[in-house]
């Protein structure tokens, strides 16, 4: 008789709970699905909410149309196996515009494309919760993040007037046009989330896993050539390494670090052996002081 | 420190095989700013290697530029998340940090020790396992100690580690932790904690909270790490009775009925017998259900599905319980209740009450007493405050089924909701259930209000209008009384003059007994509306969730708001009673309009404009639009 249920599954119990209220109390709730590795779990652990029925809310995918082309095969095939509905938003207007992070800045591409993609889809769709895969380890701002995160009618998160969060009981009230971003797995680390996966055999994009791959040295990043979009400068030639992303975002924007774990366990000891964040990765936080907070406040996940 | 199992370079698997089977721990840190709440979290973070390189550089730049350690780190920056909070130096809100050991992850719930966020340590202290108490060698156990340890108490925490803190600045002395030993243990004796661990610390320098310091060679008890490692988490909901709320019925067919939820406390195994107390109704478990294969037993803290051998009548907020061993089922009972909001409880208004997946029109029917959280003494009040705590009789719509949360922490609690705002406004801590509640019921009698409606051949109705004072409700109310007379009607006007000269006498103009007010005058319409009658009410009645709580106590279609629209200025012009001339030289305070809000009804059934419109055609437009 087990006493004790150990902290993977007090998480996922967790977990569970928060889809079950969100998908109970709101009208039109949809899953955010970035395809990271955090998406994946938040996947895995909506199907276990619901099992054997089918999760009743669609996935969406802001596509800024910057994404590694094996992120974008991998979605689908995904969404086709589980049999999710799959909705694929992107900002036609910074598509027309031809916004990009090479062009205009890894600021105002990510507004541009992410956050104004996402509140323009969550405004076509109306959209009365949108779950996110974001974690409370993930950067300091977010330590401070309810589960239930409560927007106005325009998207902003005000950090000074949150609801308090007691016990698991949940505020699901929202007025028309307001909403609630849920984050299933708030209390979740990195490590969680690997070990998570190698527990429960959860599929992952490839890229997490070393291979050589072409690369170029920019702004201290390495930067794999996905595509022909990636315009090499004159002092800058491509070298193949072997390399993982800890962290998949747009592939401009996201460094990728030299590895040779092919194998999850290995991540896991990679990751342990070594000492630096998985944000780090990424240029948007390092922007300004602060950043992630702004950000968050004008709507971004 | 705290991942260095060699077998992570070793033998990774093995490692992994041996996480998998670590457990959790979260507690909550109390304490201010100045009792080195934040370096001590810091530090632990530090120390288990949670903190990476490069937030490492961030840290040192921050500790050069903000910090106030000098040349050192300064661990409390870490952790100061808002920016703005970065600026003041403090932290305002409930942080979550995250490490972990070998032997356990840890939830850190982190909450600033000011006497304005009792709000937040309530918060943080929902959902912790066990409570630090973070003293400063050099002042001993304060007032907010003693606050602290109170709030900690009435959440239900039973473990509490007394850190006593800064031990370097007064040379690490034995008799001096002794004598804040016993100070505390002697104050914490009425609070009902089942341990408290003393141990003497310096977290800046990390004497004592990784590993047992040598500097203090006279303590000879654990480390703080070593403790919250090993520390006994109550498992009391395991050994009590079974419950789970249900939050969603799972049909992916007609052959499949699954109950989703957590389970609150307790057991489960297929064939256990349950009841639905709403109900009545038995049944046994059938299956335990999850996507990884049916179980053999389900404990407290699992998310999972079950599905029964009878088809009884199961729909989300209601609670699956012990048949033998079953909860209270009631429409009343006492809670504490911490207020959480800038606006003031106003007992008498209409609340929504969430316990588990149930929520419910809930009224504070009593106010017992408040608490000072600083003193413990007990005090009379009409209302609570942001941040105060209040012993309160509630009473709900209808009954649901609880338990009291000394028992049983899952089932006996709720949060409390604003129904205008939404806002999360209280956290309430269920004592026990109103046996008056289950023992008064309705005198069942024959002739009902169908029959004396029928009588007197109407459909009873309350014709309730709201405006400001001048706006000519009153006016327009004796024309319509009039009509109807006129037409064979038989009506009863409630004016708010007229009743505060009577029924309501004892009532001043605070929101309060505003609130009061309305609500007995609601109560008033609804006999006469059982009575057969077309009720007007005529009061300004400023408050919406007031008025809807009228609109709540009849039948949809028996309340008809009337929204006299007549603006301030005509109002003020008009001023028959010459009450604005008064309120306008300060003679008469909290005067509606003036200096006491008034909410317009958002979607009142009739509106009329005040203004543009004689009190005669008014009238006349409410008698066509009702009975014409």
């Amino acid at each position: 008789m087990k006493l004790n249920m150990t902290h993977l599954r007090q998480l996922e119990a967790e977990s569970i709970h928060i889809i079950r209220e969100v998908a109970a109390e709101f009208e039109n709730p949809v899953m955010l699905y970035s395809i990271g590795k955090d998406s994946s779990v938040m996947l895995h652990l909506a199907r276990k909410a619901f099992y054997p029925s089918r999760p009743p809310f669609p996935l969406m995918h802001i596509d800024t149309t910057w994404k590694f082309r094996e992120m974008i095969t991998f979605r689908d095939q995904m969404a086709h196996d589980l049999g999710f509905d799959l909705i694929v938003y992107s900002n036609e207007e910074g598509v027309r515009q031809g916004v990009s992070p090479f062009t205009h800045g890894s600021a105002l591409y990510t507004d541009v494309m992410k956050t104004e993609g996402l509140k323009q889809a969550l405004n076509h769709y109306k959209f009365d919760a949108a779950f996110g895969g974001a974690r409370r380890d993930e950067e300091k701002s977010r330590a401070k993040e309810r589960i239930f995160s409560f927007r106005t009618d325009t998207h902003r998160w005000d950090p000074k007037s949150q609801r308090p969060e007691l016990w698991n009981v949940y505020n699901a009230r929202v007025r028309k046009g307001e909403s609630i971003r849920a984050f299933p797995i708030s209390n979740w680390t990195e490590l969680d989330v690997w070990q998570y996966i190698h527990l429960e055999q959860i599929p992952i994009v490839p890229l997490y896993f070393s291979a050589v791959r072409p690369v170029i040295r920019r702004d201290g990043m390495l930067l794999m050539l996905d595509d022909d979009r990636l315009k090499l400068q004159s002092d800058e030639h491509v070298e193949h390494l072997s390399v993982r992303f800890r962290t998949l975002g747009c592939y401009p924007l996201t460094g990728a670090v030299e590895s040779t774990a092919t194998t999850l366990p290995q991540i896991i000891q990679e990751m342990l052996l070594t000492r630096s964040s998985e944000r780090q990765g990424r240029l948007i936080d390092h922007d300004q002081a602060g950043s992630m907070e702004k950000k968050k406040q004008e709507g971004y996940f | 420190m705290a991942h260095q199992s060699s077998l992570i370079a070793d033998d990774i698997l093995a490692y992994l095989q041996a996480q998998e089977n670590k457990g959790m721990l979260r507690f909550i840190t109390c304490g201010s700013v100045d009792d080195g709440k934040s370096t001590l979290i810091g530090r632990l973070l530090w120390d288990s290697k949670l903190i990476f390189e490069d937030q490492l550089a961030a840290l040192e730049a921050d500790s050069r530029k903000l910090g106030t350690q000098g040349d050192e780190i300064d661990y409390a920056l870490l952790l100061d998340g808002l920016q703005a909070e970065r600026e003041q130096g403090i932290t305002i809100d409930v942080a979550y940090r995250f490490f972990s050991t070998d032997k356990r992850k840890f939830i850190v719930a982190d909450t600033p020790g000011h006497e304005q966020y009792t709000r937040n340590m309530v918060t943080g202290a929902s959902t912790a396992d066990v409570a630090i108490i973070l003293v400063d060698a050099r002042k001993g156990v304060l007032t907010q100690t003693k606050r602290h340890s109170y709030l900690v108490s009435l959440v239900g925490i039973r473990k509490v580690v007394l850190a006593v803190n800064k031990m370097d600045l007064i040379g690490y002395d034995e008799s001096t932790f002794r004598g804040i030993v016993a100070d505390y243990l002697d104050f914490a004796e009425s609070l009902g904690f089942e341990e408290v661990a003393c141990i003497p610390m310096a977290a800046l320098k990390g004497d004592n909270v990784i590993s047992v310091s040598e500097r203090m060679s006279w303590y000879d008890g654990a480390s703080l790490l070593a403790y919250l490692e090993s520390v006994e988490v109550a498992r009391e909901s395991l050994d009590n009775p079974f419950r789970m709320p249900v939050q969603w019925v799972n049909r992916p067919d007609l052959d499949f009925r699954g109950f989703c939820g957590t389970i609150a406390s307790g057991r489960i195994s297929p064939g256990d017998q349950i009841v639905v107390p709403a109900s009545g109704q038995l049944s046994r478990v059938a299956r335990i259900v999850t996507m990884d294969g049916d179980l053999e037993e389900a404990v407290a803290g699992q998310a999972v599905t079950l599905t029964l051998a009878d088809e009884i009548d199961i729909s989300r907020g209601d609670l699956l319980a012990d048949a033998q061993r079953r909860p209270d089922y009631a429409d009343q009972f006492e809670a504490r209740l911490v207020w959480m909001h800038d606006e003031p409880l106003l007992p008498g208004r209409n609340y929504l009450l969430k316990s588990g997946a149930l929520t419910l029109p809930v009224q504070i029917t009593d106010l017992k007493h408040k608490v000072d959280v600083n003193t413990l003494e007990l005090h009379p009040g009409k209302t609570l405050e942001l941040n105060e705590v209040g012993v309160c009789n509630f009473s709900t719509a209808k009954s649901f089924a609880f338990d009291p949360y000394k028992d049983n922490k899952g089932t006996g609690n709720f949060i409390l909701i604003d129904r205008f705002t939404n806002a999360t406004v209280g956290a309430g801590m269920i004592d026990f259930a109103l046996r008056r509640a289950a023992n008064i019921h309705w005198q069942h009698v024959d002739i009902n209000k169908e029959s004396r409606a029928e009588q007197k051949q109407q459909k009873p109705k309350v014709l309730w209008f709201t405006g400001l004072s001048g706006a000519g409700k009153s006016t327009i109310a004796n024309l319509v009384e009039k009509k109807l007379h006129s037409l064979g009607k038989h009506s009863y006007l409630l004016d708010g003059d007229n009743v505060r000269h009577g029924l309501n006498r004892d009532l001043g103009f605070t929101d309060a007994d505003r609130v009061e007010n309305i609500r007995r005058v609601a109560e008033v319409a609804k006999l006469m509306i059982d009575a057969g009658l077309i009720v007007l009410v005529s009061f300004i009645s400023p408050f919406r969730s007031e008025r809807n709580l009228a609109r709540e106590l009849l039948q949809p279609g028996e309340f008809v708001e009337i929204y006299v629209s007549t603006s301030l200025e005509v109002c003020e012009q008009r001023d028959p009673k010459g009450l604005y001339k008064k309120a306008r030289k300060g003679e008469l305070i909290n005067f509606t309009g003036i200096d006491s809000a008034y909410e317009a009804p958002e979607a009142a059934e009739i509106v009329l404009d005040g203004g543009t419109h004689s009190a005669e055609e008014l009238a006349e437009q409410v008698v066509l639009n009702l009975f014409g």
